[in-house]
């Protein structure tokens, strides 16, 4: 849960961010002043999105590998689910219990990117984009096409997540929970991770492959547990997501759900494991509601020019944003208080900088 | 971190003020429609039929006024249900006319049936088991669907035009599989041939069509072809450079307005061909003339005359709003004098009269039609003939009509 990363060891983090266990104590509270709209498509949908794009921020901010094809391995356990579980759609369905679907599923589309990353982590930059992408329209086009296992254009409906303890997980108070405990655990996770040996090394091979290789560290390697680890990310996301619509068919992993991933990363910004999820937040709310804000023929410019306005005024998108504006009301108080807080001060640009 | 605060803030009080107590007086209905992606052409014009019938009622229906709430989808099942979602959970309709689209139909019907109170409409979505199979006790189609829509041409084809073999090509999902299936089931009761190797599925948006066009077996009368809009267009030129020769018969929404008002030797080309459909362009009758008038005069930056979409949404749009007069705008038990009143609705349509089975599925006129190049050298469609009150199961009972199993790509496989 995001509540413990709090408490266990990332002191600095609460630190910094007093408004941390206010904003979590609203998340957990959220439902109770929320109807269920807000609650399960606003909310656990956000949830879902943002852990999705945490997969790529992991990739993108620690490694430096631009990867398209996380929706991709999301979609690929959300098939999986309902190849080998049960659907309604008289195509495969195995019957599976979802003990076994769910973690074969994950641990499938974690191999998945595991593979991917294995091609793609000889290049770089704008290369390794353009072979996730193509990685992801092959995919799209084949699960399309293909009748026997993946029922091409239709896909799969009915596919819903397992009555447990006698709570229907499927309810949208439970999955809301579901979800958060899912994006918290892995936003923990991710933290904590990121300051981890591996994490570490990540890092330092995304600043400088050529000399943590002179220093012995086997490049490649790193970089293809990155994608494992992001592809676990993304398959549990991918579980969820089939869950929340019931239902997985080409169009869930069509090449521009692909890119709204890369969105909401790259809007939310791609510093913090945070990051996503502010940018899921607003791409949702975004997608629901600017139909209501303008003429319904052009509600999408107002999607688009909400998102080139964000990255214009902030490269690292609403993060950097916000970033931006404490570091001025810093200055503003620094300059009304003296050198007595310099010191305090002039560790935080620092810190804001740390986990990147 | 205190952005999403104010966000959820921000959320919550955009809540606050969404969902006060429903004023007495309005009622609120949504429409859905594609407004997004490769359909959003025809989504346009299906809100233009919702439109022009909202302005028929001036906006009120049984004493109370009409608030349209409109939400987009770009017809995948995914999207529908999302901004039904919205519309329902969140705007608070009560009653929903849409989607569109075939697989969009699908998933809303089974999204209403969690929505008892909410009473779901079609929109132009055709696809057999919206209605057919484990249909929805609130979902009401007063438009037709596809299979529907081929009424007549099978024997047409067959009798008249004396067809024996054909080729079929058609897009890959389930509207086009209702459509074939409506054309070859009459066509092979008859004893016309469509073999399963001359049968090309080609996926929404194909661009090349020479393998398809090399593959086509010499052998056959006919090509049955049921794409729509761009693809249609693009079969069409590419069939009439490579020489093609073979005649054609047409889906419903491979010669319409779209594919007929493009410039080129096409037009030459598809003269003659024999389609069916639940409008006709030219057919003359004071109603339907009526409502190309009414609906030139509100759009005139529409099409020249209304397409299908218009035509299914203004239906069902003013199905809602006369079953709205009848119980005089009393919603108050949950809709359900309502969708009663509803389910015994009998009207007048520009098309003829309209009227539902058991499963709340249209049984309406269809329209055998042929292309035909007009006075001022545009191509139109032809009226051949009218063939009345169709219904779902094209005249065979229920039960028995359930055993020809669900349309597919081998359904059915006369051999």
């Amino acid at each position: 849960m995001a509540a413990r990363s709090l408490f266990s060891g990332s002191a600095s983090f609460a630190e910094r961010h007093p408004a941390a266990i206010a904003v979590i104590v609203l998340l957990l509270v959220y439902p109770s002043f929320a109807s269920d709209f807000f609650v399960f498509q606003i909310g656990a949908y956000s949830l879902i999105l943002g852990t999705i794009s945490l997969s790529l921020m992991m990739l993108a901010g620690y490694g430096g590998m631009v990867s398209l094809a996380q929706m991709t391995v999301a979609g690929f356990a959300g098939y999986l689910v309902a190849i080998l579980g049960d659907n309604s759609v008289g195509v495969m369905g195995l019957g599976w219990p979802w003990w076994v679907t769910v973690p074969t599923a994950v641990l499938a589309a974690a191999l998945l990117n595991t593979f991917i990353g294995a091609i793609s982590v000889r290049t770089e930059g704008i290369y390794t984009i353009m072979i996730t992408l193509a990685i992801a329209v092959a995919f799209f086009y084949f699960v399309r096409q293909n009748y026997v296992i993946f029922n091409g254009f239709t896909g799969f409906a009915g596919v819903a997540p397992p009555v447990l303890f006698g709570v229907d997980w499927r309810d949208p108070l439970p999955f809301y929970y579901l979800s958060l405990a899912v994006a918290g655990g892995f936003l923990w996770a991710v933290l904590h991770g990121a300051r981890s040996t591996f994490g570490l090394s990540l890092q330092a091979i995304r600043d400088n492959p050529r000399r943590m290789r002179a220093l012995g560290y086997d490049v490649t390697l790193h970089r293809i547990a990155a994608y494992f680890l992001s592809g676990l990310i993304a398959g549990t996301a991918g579980v969820l997501l089939v869950w929340f619509n019931g239902r997985i068919s080409p169009g869930s992993v069509g090449v521009d759900i692909v890119i709204d991933i890369l969105v909401i990363a790259v809007v939310g910004g791609l510093r913090h494991p945070i990051g996503p999820f502010l940018g899921a937040i607003a791409f949702v709310l975004l997608e629901n509601f600017a139909i209501d804000l303008i003429d319904r023929e052009r509600f999408n410019t107002v999607i688009g020019t909400a998102f080139l306005l964000i990255v214009l005024f902030s490269p690292d998108g609403l993060l950097g944003l916000w970033n931006r504006i404490t570091s001025k009301v810093r200055l503003g108080r620094r300059a009304q208080l003296g050198a007595r807080n310099e010191k305090r001060d002039g560790r935080h640009p620092a810190g804001s900088l740390e986990g990147t | 971190m205190i952005r999403i605060g104010r966000k959820t803030i921000a959320a919550a009080l955009v809540l606050s003020l969404a969902s006060p107590a429903l004023a007495e007086d309005t009622v609120k209905m949504g429409a859905l429609a594609t407004l997004e992606g490769a359909f959003t052409v025809l989504g346009e014009d299906g809100m233009r039929g919702v439109k022009l019938a909202l302005e028929e009622f001036g906006y009120s229906a049984g004493g109370k006024k009409i608030e349209l709430i409109t939400g987009s989808s770009d017809a995948s099942p995914d999207s529908a249900i999302r901004a039904t979602r919205k519309l329902v959970e969140q705007d608070g309709v009560q009653i929903l006319v849409g989607p569109l689209s075939g697989s969009e139909g699908l998933a809303v019907k089974d999204y209403a049936k969690t929505q008892p109170k909410v009473t779901f409409l079609n929109g132009t979505s055709a696809a057999q088991d919206t209605t057919l199979r484990q249909p929805a006790e609130n979902f009401f189609r007063f438009s037709t669907d596809g299979a529907q829509w081929m009424a007549g041409l099978g024997e047409y084809v067959y009798n008249e035009k004396g067809y024996r073999k054909v080729a079929v090509l058609a897009e890959d999902y389930s509207f086009p599989y209702t459509q074939v299936f409506g054309f070859l089931e009459p066509f092979c009761r008859l004893g016309g041939k469509a073999p399963v190797d001359a049968r090309f599925w080609v996926p929404i948006g194909n661009k090349d069509y020479s393998s398809v066009i090399a593959a086509l077996p010499d052998d056959v009368d006919a090509i049955y072809v049921a794409l729509g809009g761009a693809d249609a267009v693009n079969f069409l030129t590419q069939y009439e450079q490579a020489g093609g020769e073979l005649p054609l018969i047409g889906g419903s929404i491979t010669v319409d307005q779209t594919v007929l008002g493009s410039k080129g030797r096409t037009r030459d080309f598809v003269v003659g061909t024999p389609s069916a459909g639940p409008i006709s362009d030219t057919w003359d009758n004071a109603g339907w003339a009526a409502f190309v008038a009414a609906y030139k005069k509100q759009f005139p930056d529409g099409f020249p005359s209304p397409s299908l979409f218009a035509h299914g949404y203004y239906i069902n749009t003013k199905a809602a709003l006369l079953a709205l007069d009848e119980v005089k705008g009393d919603l108050s038990d949950g809709g359900a004098k309502y969708r009663a009143t509803l389910a015994k609705l009998e009207f007048e349509t520009p098309t003829g009269k309209v009227s539902l089975d058991e499963r709340r599925q249209a049984v309406a006129d269809m329209f055998l039609t042929e292309v035909t190049e007009g006075p001022d050298g545009n191509l139109l469609n032809k009226t051949i003939k009218v063939i009345p009150q169709v219904n779902q199961t094209l005249g065979v009972p229920y039960e028995e009509f359930l055993k020809y199993g669900q349309v597919g790509r081998e359904n059915p496989t006369c051999e």
